[in-house]
């Protein structure tokens, strides 16, 4: 399965620093092991735009779509068996520590992949 | 025998009176005794085989309605365990048949060891034991709501029916048709394994397997909660003992839960008021349990939190009477669990503790610590604890007053009732 990794920081992060996880080597582990696809660090919130079309009418503004504490600062695409090796994966992210991770399956769509 | 049976009409119309009644009674016994075990072990197995949640269900549902329809006239088989599987099986077979061209599943199913009703056990042990762990497992997967865990287990495993687990939720069945639904969706979808894990993080999944099993005692031993519900739970604990029989904390919860079980008959008075332990009759309580307890505590070599619990419930359950209660014993587990599993509750059941171990002041000493965090502040049960101690400690308008500040705070009726009592005994 494939899924979405969302990298977000988090208000509240683990104090205890100790031994927290590199991310070169995590990024060179999963890329060796095939469960990491492709991933990036996103820049801040500041350069983002956002995008909607209404009743035809292009509206472009500044801006992430909702302004909140807590922002997805990166992604990984990954290919896992099911989600306990996802999480497996997930847990091993230093972000896990300092911010938070969310798992998002891609959805199933038959009528697109005929 | 009434003798007024007609003389005409085949051999159902002859026993068509109270014989064909009691035959009825008599199957809708078997297939309740039998169907309970057997419903989830045929879910467990079409699971693993068909990955649909919803057809596994469907189709035991419907092995155990033909039974009751059948069984009466064609008589109980031999091996009706079996004769469930094995209609349910054909019935899956039939359903994919019908829906779906996966050989795969088809295949397998077709493969599933066929049975007479003489004949063997319908699949190999080992795989109905893995089955339903694994569908333990996968209910109870911390990816899913706590409330959904415990709804997906009493429907999937327990074969509860969903109005009933609706009532106990105090949700509509609409909703929690929803809400299971919602679950099993979220299973497929976000790729939840049917696995019983291993290593490491068997040891990290077990505690919320366990933690679901004794909520959904607590929602049968509640004031008010459905007692079914409790019976369910001690049936999966002791399943999951024989399953995994070298997990101590599994049989630490199986006596925890006799211990508290064998009171149920001693809990309420006859107007249906909840009785504290020290004014239950207690030779009312089933004391079989309690051996069966003592004896799975004494395996019990290592101490976790439910361990704990369970000797502290096994000097209650031991105790002759409310004053040979083994105090001091009772304190020093509180201590250790206060050590392992630290909270605000714990901490407040141990200064109880140590109040009747050590005296009233010993008790409000930690009674205080406990509360420093504010978390007990509105809690009734622990104002109701400080108005005890501080009553044997002596001063009676304070304790009455603490007694009736905890009765405004508390929701449920036949509590507030008592602490008013409580306090009214106090004022004269």
């Amino acid at each position: 399965m494939k899924y979405m990794m969302f990298v977000c920081t988090d208000t509240e992060p683990d104090t205890d620093k100790a031994g927290l996880p590199d991310i070169d080597t995590w990024v060179t582990e999963n890329d060796t092991r095939g469960r990491r696809l492709d991933g990036h660090e996103l820049a801040p919130t500041t350069a983002a735009t956002t995008v909607r079309v209404r009743n035809g009418e292009l509206l472009v503004s500044d801006g992430p779509f909702t302004e909140t504490k807590e922002v997805i600062v990166g992604y990984d695409l990954l290919e896992c068996a099911d989600l306990d090796e996802a999480i497996e994966v997930a847990r091993t992210h230093p972000m896990a520590r300092e911010g938070r991770i969310e798992l998002r399956p891609f959805a199933d769509l038959p009528h697109r992949s005929a | 025998m009434t003798g007024t049976s007609p003389a005409c009409g085949g051999a159902a119309q002859a026993t068509a009176g109270g014989e064909a009644v009691d035959v009825v009674a008599q199957v809708a016994g078997v297939v309740g005794v039998v169907g309970k075990d057997a419903f989830g072990r045929i879910v467990a197995t079409l699971i693993r085989v068909t990955d649909d949640w919803t057809l596994a269900e469907d189709c035991a549902q419907e092995a155990l309605t033909l039974a009751l329809e059948r069984w009466p006239t064609e008589g109980i088989p031999a091996n009706p365990g079996g004769w469930l599987m094995t209609v349910a099986r054909n019935r899956a077979i039939d359903i994919l048949r019908r829906v779906s061209t996966e050989r795969r599943k088809l295949q397998e199913l077709a493969s599933l060891a066929l049975t007479t009703d003489t004949g063997p056990a319908p699949v190999r042990k080992e795989d109905v034991v893995d089955d339903r762990l694994r569908l333990i497992f996968t209910c109870c997967h911390p990816a899913l709501r706590l409330d959904a865990r415990v709804a997906l287990t009493l429907r999937t495993i327990c074969g509860i029916p969903t109005a009933d687990i609706a009532r106990a939720f105090l949700v509509s069945e609409s909703t929690m048709t929803r809400r299971l639904t919602r679950a099993k969706t979220k299973i497929a979808d976000a790729g939840i394994p049917y696995r019983v894990p291993t290593g490491p993080a068997l040891a990290e999944r077990l505690p919320g397997v366990l933690a679901v099993l004794y909520l959904l005692f607590t929602r049968g031993y509640d004031a008010g909660g459905e007692p079914a519900f409790a019976d369910e739970a001690i049936r999966l604990v002791r399943l999951l003992e024989q399953l995994m029989p070298d997990q101590p904390e599994i049989s630490a919860l199986l006596a925890l839960f006799l211990f508290q079980h064998s009171r149920r008959d001693a809990r309420r008075d006859a107007d249906g008021n909840l009785l504290t332990l020290d004014k239950q009759d207690r030779s009312r309580w089933d004391h079989a349990a309690i051996a069966e307890g003592l004896d799975v505590l004494a395996r019990t070599r290592q101490d976790g939190p439910y361990a704990l619990q369970a000797r502290i419930a096994a000097c209650h359950a031991t105790a002759a009477s409310a004053d040979a209660t083994d105090w001091p014993m009772i304190a020093t587990w509180y201590d250790e669990l206060a050590r392992i599993q630290p909270s605000p509750v714990i901490e407040l059941n141990r200064a109880v503790a140590h109040g009747y171990a050590h005296g009233p002041a010993a008790g409000l000493r930690l009674l205080a610590a406990a509360r420093a965090g504010g978390t007990l502040d509105d809690y009734p049960p622990a104002l109701a604890a400080e108005a005890d101690l501080t009553a044997r400690h002596g001063d009676r308008d304070r304790a009455a007053a603490l007694f009736r500040r905890a009765a405004t705070l508390s929701h449920l009726e036949p509590e507030r009732r008592a602490l008013l009592d409580r306090a009214a005994q106090l004022s004269t």
